[in-house]
């Protein structure tokens, strides 16, 4: 397995006392594509970040298991962790416009994640970072290259984003929200060239988002959090047959262009899902 | 009552948006999708007032429409962001937010009117002093909403006022926007990316690229496939697909 966590409970301090964000939740990760759904506030950003412990550092963890490829994550020191930190878990972040280094060109922030994570020298990493663009399908690898991320489009910088995780060749790749920002088209552009390259290099793959449909369309398996805890766990194929009134609820509450709905159906908070 | 002929709106070489028409009748709603970059939300911006360099022709209610726009244009039409918490100022409570447009417009009543406000988009009268940070989202939009509809305008430009919320709070302002055009007779026009958004609220829709408004049909039309324009059925045809995947239709 390449990822396992059991019981991961993640709790932040507040004037009234502990807050609880992540509320025991349990999950393993191998060669495959998880999604992990839920609303703002679910937990389902810090259940993945804690993978790379990315978490702030107000916040106080405890797991009876967390481990990255055998290593754990718990007791692991620094060191260790920048061993995994973009080397072998790429974490894709939701807009390009803030993840990505203003003052930089687009080849020179790929070329430094390559030399950081391989070495050799700044022309071969140049080179690697101009293949690198082409593999995520940019027409013009070598001008853009050169471009700063203010003249990209999101879906281009998102594009940029990915080549610069894909440079050490990482084994577990985490998008959260990869997509909100961009348009529908891009949107479906973006998710196809992230399954495409998971699945041909043989990548482990954390989809996060808060649109349940999308998220199965791109995944193999997904989880459903609510308030902190998984609240179910299907396959992709299966959400039809999804039973938890919440996951039920966050599909019957989208409008659809296939029929027509006079009013959408709002979700029903049950106080009984809290207790999972 | 709203007309919008020959549109074009410029930004130092490009030309954002070319000769765009359309017209719509008092109490419609009309949708423009499109993908980012395609003009959408300029166009909106120009009948805002919020863009003054465009060329063409608009009408409201047989007026013709100026690049300067007096405080009568802003009472009769109001915009709501996407962003709500972009749109919402930091150190405004809810209150003095809503108080706003009441001041400029020197409309009276201003304890009555906010508690009504707030009211009518489903707000607890408690959240009145609190500050947007203390909201959540969906609340945020809400107070948004609330604003627009303080000056009791009667036209509403809604650029893309639910994709900054998640799908469960996305339901709830749908209806509540679908609701409060029902009772206050509210002309929409709103911009989206999401077709499925879109026809759920408008009747009409129009499809933009590159600048150019493509093709317009009803929400009927685009549901059934009955289309012209090679970018409005791609653009079904992805919206239709992920919806597919579903497995969900009744």
């Amino acid at each position: 397995m390449l990822v396992e966590i059991a019981n991961l409970r993640v709790r932040f301090p507040t004037a009234h006392g502990m807050s609880d964000a992540v509320r025991g939740v349990s999950l393993t990760l191998g060669q495959e594509k998880l999604g992990i759904v839920g609303e703002s506030g679910s937990g389902k950003s810090l259940t993945a970040r804690s993978i790379l412990r990315l978490l702030p550092h107000d916040a106080e963890v405890t797991a009876d298991r967390m481990s990255f490829d055998g290593i754990d994550i718990l007791t692991a020191n620094e060191a260790a962790l920048r061993a995994i930190r973009g080397k072998r878990a790429g974490l894709i972040l939701q807009d390009p416009k803030f993840s990505l280094n203003p003052v930089m060109t687009a080849g020179a922030q790929i070329a430094e994640a390559w030399r950081a994570h391989r070495g050799g020298t700044r022309k071969l990493a140049h080179q690697a970072a101009i293949d690198l663009l082409g593999q995520v399908q940019i027409r013009d690898p070598t001008r853009v290259a050169d471009t700063y991320p203010h003249e990209l489009s999101g879906g281009m910088g998102q594009r940029v984003m990915i080549a610069m995780m894909l440079a050490p060749d990482p084994e577990l790749l985490i998008a959260d929200e990869p997509t909100s920002a961009l348009d529908a088209t891009v949107q479906a552009e973006i998710l196809r060239l992230i399954e495409d390259l998971v699945s041909r290099r043989g990548m482990g793959l954390i989809l996060i988002s808060h649109d349940l449909p999308l998220v199965s369309h791109f995944c193999d398996r997904v989880v459903v959090m609510y308030a902190g805890r998984i609240v179910e766990e299907l396959r992709a194929s299966e959400l039809a047959r999804a039973r938890h009134p919440y996951t039920r609820g966050l599909l019957s509450c989208l409008p659809a262009l296939s029929h027509k709905q006079d009013r959408l159906a709002v979700l029903q908070r049950d106080p009984a899902w809290l207790a999972g | 009552m709203i007309l919008v002929d020959a549109l074009s709106v410029q930004f130092g070489t490009i030309e954002a948006v070319k000769s765009v028409s359309f017209r719509l009748a008092r109490g419609a709603a009309f949708g423009l999708v499109g993908e980012s970059g395609s003009g959408k939300s300029t166009v909106l911006r120009a009948l805002a007032g919020l863009n003054r360099n465009w060329t063409g022709r608009m009408m409201l209610d047989h007026a013709s429409l100026d690049a300067h726009r007096d405080k009568q244009f802003f009472r009769r039409v109001q915009m709501v962001f996407q962003d709500p918490y972009g749109s919402l100022h930091p150190r405004q409570t809810v209150d003095r937010a809503l108080s706003e447009p009441l001041l400029v417009h020197g409309i009276g009543d201003i304890d009555v009117r906010i508690a009504r406000g707030l009211a009518e988009v489903a707000l607890p009268p408690a959240l009145r002093y609190r500050y947007p940070h203390q909201l959540s989202g969906g609340q945020r939009q809400r107070v948004a909403i609330a604003r627009a509809l303080m000056a009791e305008p009667e036209v509403l430009l809604l650029d893309e006022p639910t994709s900054a919320l998640d799908v469960s709070v996305q339901a709830e302002v749908l209806n509540l926007l679908a609701d409060l055009r029902t009772a206050r007779g509210l002309t929409y026009i709103m911009v989206s990316h999401n077709l499925a958004v879109v026809a759920h609220l408008c009747e009409r829709v129009g499809v933009m690229q590159g600048g150019e408004l493509v093709e317009t049909l009803s929400t009927d039309d685009l549901r059934a496939g009955r289309v012209k324009h090679p970018h409005t059925a791609a653009l079904r045809e992805l919206s239709v697909e992920l919806e597919e995947t579903e497995g969900m239709t009744p």
